[in-house]
């Protein structure tokens, strides 16, 4: 039901705001709701707000698993 | 775009559906309900449908804050910005929904009242202190994602000292809304109504940006209660199909337990900080009424009083508006899972994107809208 | 020609001034604008005659007219501006027949206190789009409004051409088995203009697409004068398009999502606000309906040629009895591309 988009955040703009970057295209955003941001991580954005952070790691580990579904069909088809 | 084009691999997706229909045990049905509107999107959108054996039904839940808005609470900011000298922010959602009589914010605004499609409550504040003179009211809709962002903006305007802007909040909870739909199935179960299609759920696909906020913990009941697996799933269509063969793996295995398929984002506390703002601005309403599901207890969030200056149901007066559902609008058993959007009388026919009767329809991830949008060849092909 | 310092005491103050009401009363005020601002941006000699209409020569063929209004909001965006735009718009139109567009007309209703750089900036980027694309403004009119009735300014443009013998393309030519191509990424203008509106404003690099393609489509009509349709997507986009042509011919449609070209900031920005780029406006672009055999010389001529570089073959034309646009989703799932009920709306949900 929330429209809400990974985006990077490319500059700090005071301690409530950020510019995030999506494929070039930047906003202004606001960052109250997280704690200890810094440029270079990616963050969940919706409605104009950071909601939470992304792991890099876990996301790496999600694509593994669906990898290792998809390639099992693979080898068993 | 990095973390969403992966997640979307066409590829990866085929590999995904085989699985799938490996593991389906043959003569087993699977009814899962994904919940959350912006599932319901992605699976039409994509077609995920085509995708998955017949057995497994996706049925699309009330997670839709626009769907389950009261049209009589619509009704109140209609009237509200015609009444008053105010300017009304909105989400672009909002804007075509009917609400009584069939009236909609956007004839409003033709009609010269200033109503204002913003992206975010914080273009409201913007506009708020670029016109001193003028009162701006934002209608807040929205689950546990989009509640946040309004408390952020409550505690601005009282740090700022911003008197002409106050905030008109409908904002609704995901777990009693869950809890009324799985009470509700389960009744129908238990009273054999006999059909297939009725009382039956084996699973749910749990919101994706709802539980980045409130995190994995609160969605225990569903397996602890009513003894149902839910997995929560990111929004790409990938994590759609992983929670579903993860859903398939625990019905088959009689397991009801609670899994996280977007770990890059959901966290078993969710977000701490943005549940302490919550807490800070709002409370709960004794009771709200949700379109579809009836009154709910405990289900909605009011603004504390100490926050009065910025409610706009305390600036202002707003008389609370009864609304009937057209008589032949079926979006309360579709909200509930228990219709399908062509099982609706109306659908198509009377009601369609250019005319709608009911909040389904309106909704851009309204399953009757979703399934108008994007896939009512289906039925055509029959 | 001089005729400024004959006829007028002072020169339109155009760095600072205004448009007055004066300017539309038909008098001394508004024949100096005229002169001053769009006689000398369009300057030709059918203008220069200084009648209210323009005499043209016979011109021996079928003859084809386009009209079309401009009310884009901001007026100056990303890539152009709604000066341009209404050239472009209007010689596409014309062209989207087959046709070879020649003439155009403008009429500008502006609203009181419009500043007359602005204006001029606008007549100037009108005129050199009509200079590139080899088409004249012949006549025209103005008439000025009072303030508040009005957004600066509306542009009507209608245009003229002659469509070569021997060619038949029509929206209801669309056959079984054709062939639909699209000469370059969706997207790009409706995106460029959105980005800049208020409450909405979002930094990309996005720019508009706005192009005349009478030239592209004259190209292509010469090296393969079978194709059936040409359609510029212009409001409502590719989606609408689609439909209307599935609609006009009485056909079906399957699409493949995979084959539709979008550039990445059009994409995020789409994702940002809840926005699917097949319904959002071109104003560069063109989608083609061929037979089957014509397919890929139309597309090796679209991508020869600088407006047509990243032009794909996106599709095919069913036998379909309810017109359904169907479409192969990048998943391998399916979905209707729909036709759209009204603008879409950027959404949260």
């Amino acid at each position: 039901m929330c429209l809400a988009i990974p985006a990077q955040v490319v500059e700090m703009v005071d301690d409530e705001h950020a510019v995030v970057d999506m494929s070039g295209v930047r906003k202004l955003i606001s960052i109250a709701l997280l704690d200890e941001l810094a440029v270079g991580d990616y963050v969940i954005v919706h409605v104009g707000y950071a909601l939470s952070r992304l792991d890099p790691e876990e996301a790496a580990e999600t694509l593994r698993l669906f990898s290792e579904y998809s390639a099992l069909t693979v080898q068993t088809a | 775009m990095k973390y969403i084009d992966e997640f979307r691999d066409g590829q990866v997706a085929q590999g995904l559906a085989t699985r799938i229909r490996q593991e389906v045990e043959p003569g087993r049905d699977y009814a899962l309900m994904e919940f959350c509107g912006g599932h319901t999107h992605a699976i039409c959108r994509y077609g995920i449908e085509d995708l998955l054996p017949d057995q497994v039904r996706l049925i699309h839940g009330p997670g839709c804050p626009v769907c389950v808005l009261p049209s009589g609470r619509l009704q109140s900011a209609i009237d509200l910005v015609e009444r008053e000298q105010i300017i009304l922010c909105s989400y672009g959602d909002l804007l075509r929904v009917p609400g009584a009589h069939g009236d909609t914010l956007l004839r409003a605004k033709a009609r010269g009242a200033n109503v204002q499609m913003v992206y975010s409550i914080s273009d409201a504040l913007d506009i708020a202190r670029a016109q001193p003179d003028r009162h701006v009211v934002f209608f807040a809709i929205g689950f546990e994602t989009t509640t946040p962002p309004t408390a952020v903006a409550i505690l601005q305007a009282r740090r700022e000292g911003l008197h002409n802007f106050s905030v008109y909040c409908n904002h609704v909870l995901t777990p009693p809304a869950l809890r009324a739909i799985l009470t509700d199935q389960r009744s129908l179960a238990e009273a054999g109504s006999g059909k297939q299609d009725h009382g039956t759920l084996h699973g749910c696909i749990g919101p994706a940006h709802v539980s980045t906020i409130i995190g994995s913990e609160p969605y225990q009941f569903v397996a602890a209660e009513h003894r149902h697996p839910l997995v929560i799933a990111g929004f790409e269509p990938l994590d759609v199909l992983q929670a579903i063969l993860l859903l398939i793996r625990q019905i088959n295995a009689g397991e009801a337990k609670v899994e996280n398929e977007y770990t890059r984002a959901v966290t078993p506390e969710g977000n701490r900080k943005a549940q302490r703002l919550m807490a800070e601005v709002f409370l709960l309403r004794p009771g709200f009424e949700w379109r579809g599901l009836g009154e709910l207890p405990d289900s909605a969030l009011a603004i504390r009083p100490e926050f009065a200056e910025w409610d706009a149901e305390r600036r202002f007066v707003i008389p609370a508006i009864q609304a009937a559902d057209h008589k032949a609008c079926a979006c309360a058993e579709v909200l509930r899972g228990i219709k399908r959007p062509q099982d609706c009388k109306v659908f198509g026919i009377a009601c369609t994107p250019d005319h709608p009767l009911g909040s389904c329809m309106v909704s851009a991830e309204g399953a009757c809208a979703a399934h108008y949008h994007y896939g009512r060849f289906r039925q055509a092909a029959v | 020609m001089n005729l400024t310092r004959q006829r007028f005491a002072h020169p339109l103050d155009v760095k600072n001034g205004c448009i007055e009401l004066s300017h539309g009363g038909g008098g001394r005020a508004m024949a100096q604008l005229i002169e001053e601002l769009f006689l000398a941006a369009f300057d030709n000699d059918w203008l220069r005659a200084q009648d209210d209409c323009a005499r043209l020569p016979a011109c021996g063929g079928r003859l084809v007219m386009a009209t079309d209004s401009h009310v884009v909001s901001p007026l100056f965006f990303p890539g152009g501006d709604i000066g341009c735009l209404s050239v472009h718009g209007t010689i596409n139109d014309v062209a989207m027949s087959g046709a070879q567009p020649l003439y155009l007309a403008a009429t500008f209703i502006l609203e009181e206190g419009f500043p007359l750089a602005d204006l001029k900036k606008i007549v100037d980027s009108m005129a050199q789009a009509a200079r590139r694309a080899g088409v004249s403004i012949v006549t025209g009119d103005t008439k000025v409004v009072e303030r508040g009735k009005g957004d600066g300014v509306f542009i009507t443009t209608t245009g003229v051409g002659v469509i070569p013998p021997g060619v038949e393309i029509s929206a209801s030519r669309a056959k079984p088995g054709d062939v639909i191509l699209i000469s370059g990424a969706l997207g790009d203008h409706g995106m460029a203009v959105l980005s800049q509106r208020e409450n909405l404003s979002f930094d990309s690099p996005i720019v508009s697409d706005t192009a005349a393609l009478h030239e592209l489509v004259a190209v292509m009509i010469q090296a393969t004068p079978g194709i059936h349709c040409l359609r510029d997507p212009t409001r409502g986009g590719l989606g609408s398009a689609l439909n209307e042509i599935a609609q006009q011919s009485g056909v079906g449609m399957r699409l493949r999502e995979a084959a539709i070209p979008v550039h990445e900031p059009v994409r995020a920005l789409c994702e940002f606000l809840g926005l699917d780029p097949l319904y959002v406006a071109n104003e560069g672009k063109l989608l083609a309906i061929c037979p089957a055999e014509l397919a890929e010389t139309v597309r090796a001529t679209l991508r020869g040629h600088p407006l047509g570089q990243e032009a794909a073959i996106i599709g095919e034309v069913v036998e379909d009895p309810h017109g359904f646009v169907e479409m192969e989703t990048t998943f391998g799932g399916r979905r209707l591309v729909d036709w759209l009920s009204g603008e879409q709306l950027p959404r949260i949900c």
